[in-house]
């Protein structure tokens, strides 16, 4: 553990490097944040994969559709995305205080605080305190923070069994596989994989089921319902943590996350800092802004919320866990911090090029998508995940269906920005994988250019290859004339581009476009 | 440093150098012009029921009306088309039952989970219900009963009175009180993970259905 010395920051220029005095990253090695490979190399391999492209385009239209049908029926949405981005900005300006208030709320309900600097501080509470229960089995509710953290394999390390419950997190479990989807993890099964994971996984399933999605939810059913009935230790995270009363919610589809918070005897609750809300009233806000922005419905089937612990009623051994893992290094960002406002809908994920093309694997961590780009190279540091901020187009449709009004495309080049200046006060070049996305990015988000480039290029040269610059002008040049984008600050990127080329050939540099236009999403 | 003293003063840290638009933690707190989203119900009485009835049959409930009058026979028709004889009810329902079933009051000691398994359904009541969303909201006073109590059995027959129901979801969260455990459901459990279709019911209740009374 880093000793923190708790001095005052310096005002220097965003991107300035780690200091002591500056909030550590999520630390390298636990958790998944971080990819093995660099997008573009991800990327590829997820393009050449047809039925996946099928099984998300299919999914991500399907889950557009259902989202602007039920948004459309409120009159106040606008209204409501500026409540919430109101609220969320208020919160991070005042992050000290809120949670202080949670603490003491929960705590005067009968809960336990704990508070964990990281992905390994936060595994090691958890597993004590489910050691403390006694128990070697615990029933998990979905939860990205979890995930993020890595607390299944810090659990597995202590003996300790972790059962996933949501449907897809089940399909992705039992089939050894990682999330590719915020909302739908297991996106990119179809049916009959599911079917064939089922039969071989779970033990206990007829020879006889089909892969008709009824009857595969009716084995999950089963297969779940003896460890939610014995079970005496649930894990959950959080959606939202109100400061004002101390209440946690968690918003679900199943009823598995109403069984983990309800029946076992012990609760834990991982939740980043960054969820706590001030006030009681603030959910009428989230409550309608989520659902609508997640699944496409008007509210989604099951929303709980407890208040420390109720007598008689659901565990009396209740814990929250308040996770930092990076989170205070994004928040000394000015710009950067506007990603901590995030509610995991995923509806920037269903709308962007980027994704509809790649699915989730490529981008390497929990995060995927639009507010993946965005959020895990803050978390982890941007050079260990250097090649994310140029995952996108920068169309900004994820901008336009955001929620909490979370300006992606202006958070990404800010983070391009960072990386190359990182890079130049580092006498590093940026990495060529950066580099090679920009135009990565040019080619995915539009389907008839990828099929061009790829029928150009059977081997695939043009998506990058790694360490190989030389080969990108073109597609690069096409993109910087291209895009009507917001753009890095000019004079690094071109003093980078004039070192390694000496002239413009490959057209003028990203910082000649000084005609952009302001995204508005009004 | 403890862990807590550590992350508050990281966050005080970055407040200092992360504070960016959003004002710091000094500045005076701006003067709260209220919200500018709809917070009051612009439907009377007869509409609010309606659309509150659209809303959960949109999410596959089962809603009935009934008056005071008739407010037995519609509980007694729900239990005996679902051939349910062995009910969970919560300590205070009162709520007329049919003779045909055996009410089982949730009191100490409590069922087991496995023996809310065992049950043909659950009849509560509701604290709030929300119509523009199709919610029904139960906080677990002595209508309701504990929370596992409308979880594990597979049917759930809730009994709304039309003063309970609000046009927004603003208005639901004004009248609930954040002590109490709050359960929102809305249409019966379901799940859309294998390709995105539509099955109800993984491990909440399968069946939700909804009795109004008005009147
Ligand atoms: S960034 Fe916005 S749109 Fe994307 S998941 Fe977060 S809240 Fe939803």
């Amino acid at each position: 553990m880093t000793t923190f010395l708790g001095l005052p920051g310096r005002p220097g220029r965003p991107g300035s490097r780690q200091s002591p005095s500056e909030p550590p990253h999520a630390p390298r090695g636990v958790g998944h944040l971080r990819a093995a490979d660099p997008f573009p190399v991800a990327a590829r391999r997820a393009l050449a994969d047809a039925q996946l492209r099928r099984n998300l385009s299919k999914a991500t239209t399907t889950i557009r559709a259902k989202r602007a049908a039920v948004v459309s029926e409120l009159p106040d949405w606008e209204e409501l995305r500026a409540a919430g981005e109101a609220i969320k900005a208020a919160t991070m300006a005042d992050l000290d205080r809120y949670l202080g208030q949670l603490e003491v709320a929960v705590t005067a309900r009968g809960g336990t605080v704990h508070w964990a600097r990281d992905a390994i501080e936060a595994g090691n509470i958890v597993t004590a305190l489910v050691q403390a229960a006694g128990a070697t089995e615990v029933v998990k509710v979905k939860s990205l923070a979890t995930d993020e953290i890595g607390l299944n394999d810090a659990l597995a390390a202590a003996g300790i069994a972790a059962y996933e419950t949501d449907l897809a997190e089940l399909i992705v479990q039992l089939g050894h596989d990682r999330p590719s989807h915020i909302l739908v993890p297991a996106i990119h099964r179809n049916r009959s994989e599911i079917r064939d994971i089922f039969l071989r996984e779970m033990g206990d399933v007829s020879p006889d089921l089909t892969d008709d999605p009824a009857a595969l939810a009716e084995a999950a059913r089963q297969h779940l319902r003896r460890k939610f009935l014995s079970a005496t230790v649930g894990i959950s995270g959080a959606n939202f943590g109100v400061a004002e009363t101390g209440t946690l919610c968690v918003v679900e589809s199943e009823g598995n996350g109403r069984m983990c918070v309800t029946l076992p005897q012990t609760l834990i609750t991982v939740m980043g800092i960054e969820k706590v809300i001030p006030s009681w009233a603030d959910l009428g806000v989230f409550l309608q802004l989520l659902p609508r922005s997640s699944t496409g419905e008007r509210m989604n089937p099951y929303t709980s919320m407890w208040t420390g612990v109720t007598p008689g009623d659901g565990p009396q051994s209740v814990h929250l866990v308040l996770l930092d893992n990076g989170r205070t290094a994004a928040l000394a960002d000015p710009v950067g911090r506007a990603a901590l406002h995030c509610i995991r809908c995923s509806a920037c994920l269903n709308v962007c090029p980027v994704y509809e093309r790649t699915g989730g694997h490529a981008y390497g961590s929990v995060y995927p998508g639009p507010i993946g780009a965005v959020l895990s190279p803050q978390l982890t540091g941007i050079e260990d995940n250097a090649s994310l901020p140029y995952a996108s187009s920068l169309c900004g449709a994820c901008y336009d269906v955001c929620p909490v009004k979370i300006n992606i495309p202006e958070l990404l080049v800010h983070l391009r920005a960072r990386h190359v200046e990182e890079a130049r006060r580092t006498h590093r070049l940026p990495s060529a994988e950066a580099i090679t996305m920009a135009a990565a990015s040019y080619l995915l988000a539009d389907p008839g250019r990828l099929a061009a480039a790829q029928s150009a290029s059977r081997s695939g040269r043009l998506l990058g290859r790694r360490g190989k610059i030389t080969a990108l002008p073109p597609p690069l040049a096409a993109w910087t004339r291209a895009r009507d984008a917001p753009v890095p600050p000019p004079q690094t990127f071109r003093q980078w581009w004039h070192s390694q080329h000496g002239d413009d050939r490959g057209g003028p540099a990203p910082g000649d476009r000084s005609d952009r236009s302001d995204r508005s999403d009004q | 440093m403890s862990a807590r003293d550590e992350v508050l003063a990281r966050i005080r840290a970055a407040a200092r150098t992360g504070a960016g638009k959003a004002g710091t933690a000094s500045s005076p707190a701006a003067p709260s012009p209220g919200p500018r989203y709809r917070t009051r119900s612009e439907l009377a009485g007869p509409q609010l029921l309606e659309l509150l009835a659209s809303r959960l049959t949109d999410y596959r409930a089962l809603v009935h009306f009934a008056s005071a009058a008739t407010l037995a026979d519609e509980i007694g028709a729900a239990l005996q088309r679902r051939q349910a004889r062995r009910i969970v009810v919560p300590p205070a329902l009162r709520l007329p039952l049919p003779s045909f079933v055996t009410a089982i009051s949730d009191t100490r000691p409590f069922l087991s989970p496995a023996g809310l398994a065992a049950v043909d359904g659950v009849v509560t009541r509701a604290a709030v219900a929300i119509a523009e969303t199709g919610t029904i909201v139960l906080d677990g006073s002595p209508g309701q009963g504990r929370r596992a109590i409308s979880l594990v059995p597979d049917y759930h027959l809730c009994v709304v009175d039309a003063g309970q129901v609000v046009h927004l979801v603003p208005e639901a969260v004004a009248r609930l009180s954040a002590g109490r455990p709050l359960t929102w459901i809305s249409g019966p459990s379901a799940t859309s993970d294998i390709e995105l279709e539509r099955v109800e019911g993984v491990h909440g209740p399968r069946t939700l259905e909804v009795v109004l009374v008005s009147g």
